[in-house]
């Protein structure tokens, strides 16, 4: 299998979980990551601080991780950059339409077993796949 | 603890998608393409999140209140229309066309790569449009 890094994606999901879990015990907050972002733009006073303070947190381990291990990131595109910008329009109008994403509806609320969530990541994830799937087999062909 | 507890959570989710390689859109998409080498490790970083968060919301269940916070979270809203099916197709094939979901492509603007800043420009942008247009209830 191509690429297969199991323990550390193991870990990796532990990480993320612990995260989300504790913001949830502790603030009892459900701090799916588009929603923060969602709320971090909108600029809503009394409920900005905390987001600013996740996503520096998110960005100073970043640092580290770019600093001491470069192959952490892709350093390129994959696709063309219009192809890139038109996806960030997409995800970023489907997360905020259907109230989640990834981490919200994959994470926070299929493990507390949301019809809701089980929906959408059923769909996000067929999708996904579906168009993965069909640009690979036509960028593979040209 | 405002600070603090924000800080913390957000610097373990960052180093669980670094360390996962969902900041690598060219690892997402060797899982999300079926036709190519398939890579499973993200559903196993799906797997042990999962795995982990129902203990959460079970710590939850036995507790009366955050100690941080106002209240938990009340019950899921179960209402499946078109607005939630319509918007998660569209995450999907914005996520399936870059690799890119949105924690990890924000973490991975340090990285300094362009499609980086343009994955995440266009959706913050399309974020703020969004709600601003009205039409949300998030």
């Amino acid at each position: 299998m191509h690429d297969f890094t199991p323990v550390q994606a193991l870990v990796g999901g532990a990480l993320i979980a612990t995260s989300l879990a504790i913001m949830l015990i502790a603030t009892g907050r459900i701090a799916g990551l588009s929603g923060i972002f969602a709320g971090f733009i909108a600029g809503r006073r009394g409920d900005w601080a905390w987001r600013a303070w996740f996503i520096t947190g998110m960005l100073i381990v970043g640092v580290a991780f770019e600093l001491a291990r470069p192959e952490t990131f892709d350093h390129g595109a994959r696709v063309p950059l219009w192809l890139v910008a038109a996806s960030g329009v997409l995800v970023g109008l489907g997360t905020r339409a259907s109230n989640g994403c990834t981490s919200g509806h994959g994470l926070c609320g299929i493990s507390r077993l949301s019809k809701r969530s089980i929906v959408a990541t059923m769909v996000f994830f067929a999708v996904g796949v579906a168009t993965a799937t069909i640009t690979g087999l036509v960028t593979r062909s040209v | 603890m405002n600070a603090i507890i924000p800080l913390l959570c957000g610097a373990l989710f960052g180093a669980g998608v670094c360390l996962s390689g969902m900041v690598r859109p060219s690892k997402v998409i060797g899982f999300l393409d079926f036709g190519g080498a398939w890579d499973a490790s993200l559903l196993l970083v799906m797997a042990s999140a999962l795995a982990l968060h129902v203990v959460a919301w079970r710590i939850v269940k036995g507790m009366t209140g955050p100690r941080f916070g106002t209240a938990f979270p009340g019950p899921a809203a179960s209402v499946i229309d078109v607005r939630l099916v319509g918007g998660a197709a569209l995450f999907g094939v914005g996520w399936g066309l870059s690799g890119f979901c949105p924690g990890p492509a924000v973490v991975s603007l340090v990285s300094g790569t362009t499609a980086s800043f343009v994955f995440v420009g266009a959706m913050l942008a399309a974020m703020l449009a969004f709600d601003r247009s009205g039409r949300t209830d998030g």
